[in-house]
């Protein structure tokens, strides 16, 4: 035993951007050979070792070449030069329930998505029940699971995918996913693979869960290596680029998301509905998310996240949790959250918000901290932490 | 590597996914499997219309079976044949279709063309004890032919899975395959003596003013021996010519290995360009 589960050396990968991407035999004829095509170099010279029961988070911007990296890894994708060995069996969570096919029962696609990921029939049939607990879908077994709710086809391909019984584990920003309570559910499985000594490879936008469930951290920067270590260290470097970054170009946090929709502009206001100068703890302020969207949203939610500088993830109020749901929305809009007293204390914080789909998998927009702003001292006046509980004292032998 | 890639693993994955693909194909319909059935009979319905009632076309007499009987002797070689075309259609298809998954999960590609194969050998395999069956209730003796008939059926597999490989590769490339797969079996079709006998075929005629050996040049065709071979089993009840079998053999194996290798250099940039 190296102690080494996956060993990353000098791995480069150049894909082909086809200038006409129409595959067809007379656009090669006329060329003479295949459609002109620039190069693009996700990964450069990148090497990376992942030692036996860590867990590592790949963080870095998008298009920087996380998921090209993880692709590598699970053999989707053959790197251009240099070599990857992966000790143990690898699975990888890049999109739950691919290849899933929807005429077919929950049952009969355990099976299927299960070979498929590498397990024999028999450890298949004695997971069975397992998988199905876990997924929540124990009515709707021997349904086709075309009539899922989305929310029961992300569960079924997690838990089918998390059952594997991976030596080594590559998840693809697919945590987000369900709803809260499944969420905390695939944290606990999260614990329970790393206290048995899996190793997983994460990569995520959330750098909240990166810094809470991730002993190391690589940051690619244009598909090269640019830092790894200890995973605080990592993602304070990378906060400190964001932010370099930031003050460049005004407002630019990562954003991505599928963009039918799309939150255009995050406003802080006072009640009255004038820009708020200055924010102390304690006064009313109202956030406004402007939208957009090219084509009806049904059943959307809106999150506003709140973020301190150094990256602690305050709070995410959103509409599902608030018990308003739409059935569409379309075109341009905003939606306003007031708040009566703002008990955050004195710092600087990045507000990010998103658009998404009801169970929270489908993502229109994403913006992460994509809008700074400061809070000093008000009332209540306090100072440590995060954020105040607005309380009083009381009972205290004080003279009047 | 625990389990991936190993025999078992991929003989399971390939049964799942041929189980799928069957499911997939007659779902929602309500005749389903019936399906499978009815539509060679339709066919050959037609073509006994065709060639009986309006070219007054004779009976085929086997020989030495002594059967006459148009529909059978067309079933005896449209069978195989369009387990060939099918496959070859699905196989063309089978990684395009798969693109998903792909492009999310690493499993050994070469078992998407294999389970399409598989999931049109399985309706073959069922009209083929039909029209045993027939054969049979019409006095043709079949069972001590039906070893026989394997091998053919096992020949006719690696050519087709072979050049299946090939189709569903260049097709990720190329998407122009599939239409052209088209054209070229059904100039196939006419090129193999499925509706009409191969005596009709000349042995020499006069081309483009040459003086051709035209039925040496047909008989390079290797679906000719191969349904002749078909026939000489089920209907005239003979081993078919020991040359015909060596010649589709030979076929089968060096399409099976010319698979191999265009899949294998094919194959690593398959999820980037899908
Ligand atoms: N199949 C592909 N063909 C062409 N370019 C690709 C392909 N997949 C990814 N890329 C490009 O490679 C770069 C890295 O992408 P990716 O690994 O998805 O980044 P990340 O996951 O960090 O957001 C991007 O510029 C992206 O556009
Ligand atoms: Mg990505």
């Amino acid at each position: 035993m190296s102690g080494l589960a996956v060993s990353v050396k000098g791995v480069s990968k150049r894909f082909r951007l086809y200038h006409e991407r129409n595959q067809s035999l007379k656009a090669s004829l006329v060329r003479g050979r295949r459609s002109r095509y620039e190069e693009l170099w996700a990964l450069r010279d990148v090497t990376l070792e992942v030692r036996e029961g860590t867990t590592l988070g790949l963080i870095g911007r998008n298009g920087s070449g996380k998921s090209t990296l993880l692709k590598t890894m699970a053999r989707i994708l053959r790197p251009d030069t240099g070599r990857i060995v992966v000790d143990g069996r690898l699975s990888a969570l890049l999109e739950l329930g691919a290849g899933f096919h929807p005429e077919l029962s929950g049952r009969e696609n355990i099976f299927l998505n299960g070979s498929i990921l590498g397990l024999g029939r028999k450890e298949l049939k004695a997971k069975f029940d397992d998988i199905v607990a876990f997924a929540e879908v124990e009515p709707f077994i021997d349904t086709p699971v075309k009539d899922y709710s989305s929310g029961m086809y992300v569960r079924l391909g997690f838990s089918v995918a998390i059952n594997v019984d991976p030596a080594v584990l590559l998840v693809d920003e697919v945590l987000a996913v369900g709803d809260e309570q499944f969420q905390r559910k695939c944290r606990e499985k999260f614990a329970d693979l790393q206290a048995e000594g899996r190793t997983v490879v994460i990569v995520s936008h959330d750098l909240g869960a990166v810094r809470d469930v991730c002993h190391e951290a690589a940051l690619l920067e244009d598909g090269r290596l640019e830092q790894t270590g200890p995973v605080g260290e990592v993602i304070d470097h990378y906060l400190g680029r964001v932010h370099h970054d930031r003050l460049d170009d005004g407002s630019l946090g990562a954003r991505w998301g599928t963009g039918e929709g799309g939150i255009e502009r995050i406003e802080v206001l006072e009640f009255g509905g004038g820009p708020a100068a200055r924010l102390r703890t304690g006064d009313p302020v109202v956030f406004r998310l402007h939208f957009d969207t090219t084509e009806p949203i049904e059943r959307p939610v809106f999150t506003l996240t709140v973020h301190t500088a150094g990256g602690v993830h305050v709070t995410a109020p959103n509409t599902r949790d608030a018990g308003l749901v739409p059935d569409e929305v379309k075109g341009r809009g905003h939606i306003d959250l007031r708040v009566e007293r703002l008990l955050l204390v004195p710092g600087t914080y990045d507000l990010g918000a998103s658009l998404t789909d009801y169970t929270g998998a489908y993502q229109y927009d994403v913006r992460h901290r994509a809008f700074r702003f400061e809070v000093v001292a008000g009332s209540p006046a306090e100072r440590h932490g995060v954020m105040s509980l607005g309380g009083r004292w009381e009972g205290l032998p004080l003279e009047r | 590597m625990a389990a991936l890639g190993t025999y078992a693993h991929v003989r399971d994955l390939a049964l799942n996914l041929t189980s799928r693909e069957l499911k997939g194909k007659y779902k929602r319909s309500v005749l389903g499997w019936c399906w499978s059935l009815l539509n060679p009979l339709a066919t050959a319905l037609i073509f006994t219309m065709v060639f009986k009632v309006f070219f007054q076309a004779p009976n085929p007499s086997g020989e030495p079976s002594g059967l006459s009987n148009f529909p059978l002797w067309l079933l005896c070689g449209l069978l195989p044949w369009n387990y060939l075309a099918n496959s070859l259609n699905g196989a063309t298809e089978s990684l395009v279709a798969n693109a998903n998954l792909i492009k999310k999960v690493y499993f050994p590609r070469q078992v998407l063309v294999v389970a399409n194969v598989a999931s049109w050998m399985v309706p073959f395999l069922i009209e083929f004890g039909v029209l045993a069956l027939l054969l049979l209730a019409f006095g043709n003796f079949v069972l001590p032919w039906l070893p026989v008939v394997l091998v053919l059926i096992l020949v006719q597999t690696s050519f087709v899975l072979g050049i299946g490989l090939i189709l569903g590769a260049v097709n990720v490339y190329f998407r122009d395959v599939k239409h052209l797969i088209a054209i070229v079996l059904q100039a196939l079709f006419y090129a193999t003596p499925i509706v009409y006998p191969l005596s009709l075929v000349p042995v020499r005629a006069v081309l483009f003013g040459l003086d051709l050996p035209v039925r040496s040049l047909y008989r390079l065709n290797p679906m000719v021996p191969m349904v002749e071979a078909f026939r000489d089993v089920l209907y005239d009840l003979r081993l078919p010519p020991f040359g015909d079998l060596v010649y589709v053999s030979a076929w089968g194996l060096g399409c099976m290995a010319l698979g191999q290798l265009v899949f294998r250099r094919l194959e690593p940039r398959f999820a980037e360009e899908l």
